[in-house]
This record gives structure tokens, sequence and C-alpha cells, in this order.
């Protein structure tokens, strides 16, 4: 059952969410799609580590049997070729690997070369099988890690499988849940947070993907907009976290909070029972 | 020798575009012949690349030296390995820009800004 | 005019909070929102007008003619993003097609064209005395940069006169953010004392560095770990960044923000500070032009 844990705006508590319910869930696989800005190796601290880097495919030309055509030039939508004093440049971090150059030039001249983007490590964490994409500063896109994260984990055995989002609802997160059964949306009580609570639900409606939300950093007596979202749209509320110092500050230390105080793993057990419950009950009725 | 210019608008009076990878014209202006023609520039609206593939227009079009305000790093790169000289243009026409290119009066563009998708050194 | 552009690395941190403070005690008549997949800025920058609005496009996307088709399936499997599948008949995700052109020209029917599409919509808000540049990109949309990068052109060319404008960036290091720090002449880093704050923040600053962008940082929320803000202090005087200052968690920030304020708006602690931390940004935006002439 892979769970995708997902906020719209950054700060709701996705990795608080995702880190605490691995940990308590014990048996489960914890992956960390926020390759831009990965956390949850702050709090798990794997260890016996493994690491494989992550490349896109990149063309080289062979400058003996290009003729200068410029078949490929012509075609690359991206701008990422270039025919300049005789020789063909090619511009890395602009190309896409869509493959249609190498797939076009008529002489071969074109072959096809590994850039690294990124790694990936995996760990254990107790028994949390921990995975982490970590974007190389100055890459511009993470979906190739995470489409390598997504592939690697799904030789797990099955089982439970949290998947830690990046922010937002752009391309990079629809990558993200595209193989999610069920997603859980972290809500803040904010103006911003409920602005953005609406970009994320419409983003997994738009993919019929089941989902609740859980209500974070609840303040009580406080008008809460996010949960009002909730009652007016209809949808499920998996659970209420009140905001709670305490937890800010094991949070701000990088400690697992479920694994640090038992009311904080009463707290995410419960949690984590009514999200499981949601989501194989949506697994039997919408499969 | 030929002479490119990013440009506003398709006249002699125009002003000098700010960029030079998105300028909506190219004027091409030949110092021995007198004549000037417009180009427009296909690689306004790439949603990426835009530098390199207007400074390969400049470069199919035979040109000997671009004048602009400023340029990124990947279409210098092409700018420079077709050996076409850079200069930095002045904050007036770009036909004034081309006079004072003439008489000597503009610099080397030495301020090349980094790409959009490209990353230095690492 | 000088550009200054609002990061953080990590999100909720406090961009916009920060933002929406500094365009207040500025009087700024030009600023935009770069976070384009999230925008917010609106909801705290009062707007009386309506916005001009134009579609953006971003890459095309490939359409498939099924009369013409004859299901040869070179198409699909020379498809580097596993955008086509078969049902009935050829079908393209639409939101997995990144418009390469390679099925176009693959098809032996000509059965296949790309076609514009719209990704987002850009907004421009303006005042007598001030322009809000500002873009919501379609939900699971790429090409964020070029939306980034059409914002701040947006912004650029409406503006008149005006000595400061103020940019509030996305969270992350990718596309989006590396085409905001495009233009920019400093950027405010504003980092929260926690571990993930910290290591998203030194992510942040080497993607700033890579592009040699100027750079300061100031904290927000410092009182909910001090080991940590100390932590950053050092780290920033280790580097020899400049900072900011910094500003304590404040539950009326969240008070002035939910009732669409900013912080500057309200008397509160957060606001008091954010003063301070705008002070000494602003010297430093402004000082490097008398650097440069002496």
């Amino acid at each position: 059952m892979n769970i995708a844990i997902l906020s719209g705006k950054g700060g709701t508590g996705k990795t608080l969410l995702a880190v605490n319910l691995a940990a308590i869930a014990g048996d489960a696989v914890y992956i960390d799609c926020d390759v831009e800005e990965p956390n949850g190796h702050l709090f798990f601290k794997p260890k016996s580590i493994k690491t494989e880097t992550v490349a896109v495919k990149i063309p080289a030309v062979d400058d003996e049997l290009c003729t200068g055509c410029r078949i490929c030039v012509d075609f690359c939508r991206f701008n990422a070729l270039a025919y300049i004093a005789d020789r063909l440049a090619v511009f890395e971090q602009i190309c896409h690997s869509c493959g249609g150059c190498t797939l076009l030039c008529p002489e071969a001249a074109l072959r096809e070369e590994d850039r690294i983007v990124g790694r990936i490590e995996e760990g254990f964490s107790g028994s949390v099988k921990v995975y982490s994409g970590i974007l190389n500063t100055g890459e511009a896109s993470g979906i190739p890690i995470i489409k390598r994260l997504l592939n690697l984990s799904k030789k797990e055995r099955p089982g439970l499988c949290l998947i830690d989002c990046p922010p937002g609802s752009a391309c990079i997160v629809m990558e993200t849940i595209r193989d999610a059964d069920y997603c859980v949306l972290v809500a803040e009580p904010t103006l911003f947070g409920v602005h953005n609570l609406n970009l994320v639900y419409e983003l997994v409606s738009l993919f019929d993907k089941p989902f609740g939300v859980v209500l974070n950093k609840c303040l009580e007596g406080e008008e809460n907009p996010s949960e009002k979202f909730c009652l007016e749209k209809v949808i499920t509320i998996l659970g209420h976290l009140a905001f709670d110092h305490e937890l800010g500050v094991i949070n701000s230390k990088a400690l697992v909070a479920a694994r640090e105080r038992k009311r904080y793993s009463a707290l995410f057990s419960t949690l984590l029972a009514s999200v499981l419950k949601e989501a194989q009950h949506e697994a039997v009725v919408n499969p | 020798m030929k002479v490119a210019v990013p440009v506003d608008d398709k006249n002699m009076e125009t002003s000098v575009c700010m960029s030079f990878g998105r300028a909506p014209y190219f004027m091409i202006y030949d110092t021995d012949t007198k004549e000037h023609s417009f180009l427009d520039n296909s690689a306004a609206d790439s949603p990426g690349g835009a530098g390199i593939k207007a400074a390969q227009t400049i470069v199919d079009h035979r040109v000997d030296v671009l004048l602009t305000p400023r340029c990124g790093e990947n279409a210098a790169g092409v700018i420079k390995a077709a050996g076409i000289d850079l200069y930095k243009t002045e904050p007036q026409s770009a036909i004034d820009n081309i006079n004072a290119l003439v008489i000597g009066k503009l610099s080397s563009l030495n301020d090349i800004h980094p790409g959009f998708h490209s990353r230095k050194g690492r | 005019m000088k550009q200054l552009l609002i990061l953080s690395g990590k999100g909720g941190t406090g961009k916009t909070t920060v933002a929406g403070a500094f365009i207040s005690l500025a009087g700024a008549r030009a600023y935009a929102d770069c976070d384009v997949d999230a925008p917010n800025l609106h909801l705290i920058m009062k707007r009386w007008s309506e916005p001009e609005r134009k579609d953006y496009f971003g890459l095309p996307k490939a359409e498939i003619d099924h009369k013409r088709c004859t299901r040869c399936d070179l198409c699909r499997q020379n498809c580097r993003f596993n955008a086509i599948s078969l049902n009935d008949h050829y079908q393209v995700d639409l939101f997995a097609c990144e418009g390469c052109g390679v099925c176009e020209v693959i098809c032996p029917e000509e059965a296949i064209t790309l076609q514009p599409a719209v990704a987002g919509e850009l907004m421009l808000y303006r005042e007598e005395d001030s322009v809000f540049s500002t873009a919501q990109l379609r939900m699971g949309s790429g090409t964020t940069g070029l939306l980034v990068t059409e914002v701040k052109k947006q912004l650029c060319e409406a503006v008149g006169e005006a000595e400061l404008a103020v940019i509030d960036g996305s969270p992350g290091i990718g596309c989006p953010v590396i085409a905001s720090l495009n233009g920019a002449d400093l950027v405010l880093i504003v980092t929260e004392p926690s571990v993930s704050g910290i290591s998203d923040m030194e992510r942040i600053i080497q993607t700033a560095e890579i592009f040699n962008m100027q750079i300061t940082v100031c904290i927000n929320k410092y009182d909910t770990n001090l080991e940590n803000t100390a932590l950053i202090e050092t780290y920033c005087a280790e580097k020899n960044l400049p900072f900011s200052g910094k500003i304590p968690f404040d539950p009326e920030a969240v008070r002035a923000i939910n009732s669409g304020k900013t912080i500057i708006d309200l008397d509160c602690p957060s606001g008091t500070a954010v003063k301070e931390v705008y002070h000494r940004t602003m010297e430093l935006l402004f000082n490097e032009r008398c650097s440069i002439s002496t």
C-alpha cells in the first residue's frame, strides 16, 4: 500500500507525519521524494547506506561522422543543440533526454551518454527501510530521481510504503503521486495553508486519488480555515494534531517524536490506524 | 562588416531590446553597403535555450559583430565559438549604437550572466 | 531598479510573510510572486482592481489523429516519458508529455501533431502607484521556470519608475528557483532554526552561489530553538555571509496573515523585529551602488 503525504504549502508537517507514521508502523518503507530539499534522513539517520547515482542520457557527437546536416539542431525543441564553426555543441543542462536527435541522425554520429544529476541512498533505521533521493545543487529537475526512487521501491516486499512528497502541485509532485494508492494531505490552519490545500485537493481529484486530510498545528478555540474547507467539500478528516510546542522543539532537533515520548508514540499510532483504515477502505470500495 | 542588434521594433529608430535571447527581432546592418534588414527571432517563445537558438540564428546569417546589452553564457559560448565579436550597447537607439561601434566608442561585453538552465563549476 | 529576491530552501519558513512586510515598509511600487506553483502573496497584498490576465503556454503536447493511426506502436516505443499508451486508441498522457516531438517525427502516417497547451495564467495588477505581477501554474504542469521568467518579465515591462522590486520566491532549489535568481541583485534567505531548515538553507545557499548571487540570511521563529539559531549565526560568520537579523515566533503573525494583513499592519513582536531585518537588508542592497562608484 503506497501512501503519499503531500501539502501544497511547505512547512505544514509532511515530513513530520511521514517519518513518524513510518517509525510507528515499524515494518515499513519510507521514501523521501522531496529530492530538492530532502529531510527524512536527518530524522532517521539511516545505517548501512547503499548509494546509487542517478543519471540522464545526453547526446554526444562523433565529430568524424558528423556532416553538419543540422537535422538534430532543427529538430531539438529545447534548443539544446547548436552548430557553430563546423562543430555540433550540446548544451547538457537544457537537454530533456528525449533521444530524438540520436534517433534522427542520418550518419549515426550521435550516441547517448550518462550525465549524473543526483543520487539515491538506501538504508535502515530500526526496521524502517529508508530511501532518500538527493538532487545535485544547480540541477533544474528532480523528476528522473523520483522516477528511479519509485521504481526501486517496487522491488520491496508488499507492505506499507510512505512517500514524503515535495511541496507544491507542479509536475514534480504529480510524478510523486502517480503510483500512490492513497494520499494524505497535511494542512495548517492559516490563510496560506487553506489556499494551497485547495491546489493539492484539485490535483489529487484530477488524478482520481482517494485522499484524506490531517489538520496540523491546530490552535484551540481558533477558527481553522482548513477545517472549514474540509467540511465544505465533505473531505474526510483523518485526524487533528494540536499545535504543540514540545513537538515543535523535538522536531526542530530532527528527532523522531514517536520514538522519543510515549505520548507521541500513542498520538501517531492513533493517526496511523485512522489513515490505514481509510486507505484500506478506499482500496476495497474504489479499486 | 555585418552587425546584429536585438531590437524592439522593425524600424530604423528602434530601441535596443534588453534581452538577447528573447528579443522579438534582430536588426542586421551592413556597414559597407549601409543596407539593413530585420529578422524575426524564432527563439523568442522557446520554453528554454532561447539564447542558444537566437545565437544560432545570428551565426547562420554570417554576422561579424553582435551588439547587445547583455548575454547569457550559453549564447555567448555559441557567439564566441563562431568568431563573432561581442560588444555592449549603450542606452540609445540601435542605429546610434551601430554608429558608436563604427567610430570605436563601444566596449566589449565582458559581463556574461549564467543561463537560466546552466551551472558553473562543480 | 534593484531586485530583492526572497528564498528559503525549506517551505514554510516565512518568505511570503517577510515579503509582505518588506513591500509595506518600502512602499514598494513593484513586486512579484514567483512561487507560481502555490502563489500566496496576493492574499495579503490588498488589490482593488481586477488583474490583466494572460494565458501562459508551456510546452506543446502531442495529439494523435486516430483516423490516420495504423497502430504501428513506434510512437509508444520511442517515447522516453511513457506518455503514450494503448487503450481503445493510442492516447497521450498530457501530463507526462514533454512536447519533445519524437512521436511526431517518427510516425510514418503523420498522425501525430504537437498542439499548443495552456499551462497556467499570468496576472498583472496595476494600481496608480504600483504593479504586482504573479501567475498560477496549472497543476501537474512543467516549465515552471519559464513561467517564473514571464512573471519577472511582465513586472519589468509594466513598471515605470521604481527603485526597488521585491520578489517572493518559491521553496526548493530547482528550476523555478533558478529562474527567479536571474536578474536578482540580492537574495534574502529566510530560514528557521530546525535541523531540516538548516540543511535546506545550506542547499539553497550552495545553489545561489553557483549563480554568483549576493546573499544575506535572516532567521524566522528564532526563539523556537536558540541552539540552532546560534549555529546558523556561526555558519554565516564563518562563510562571511551577511546576516540580516532574527524574528521571533509570534502567534500574532498568524492572526495577521489570516485576516489578510501583513505583520506590519499590527503592533506585534514579529512586526517590530522584521523592521530591523528590513533596514539591514536594504542597506546591503543599496550600498552596492556606493561601493562600485568608489
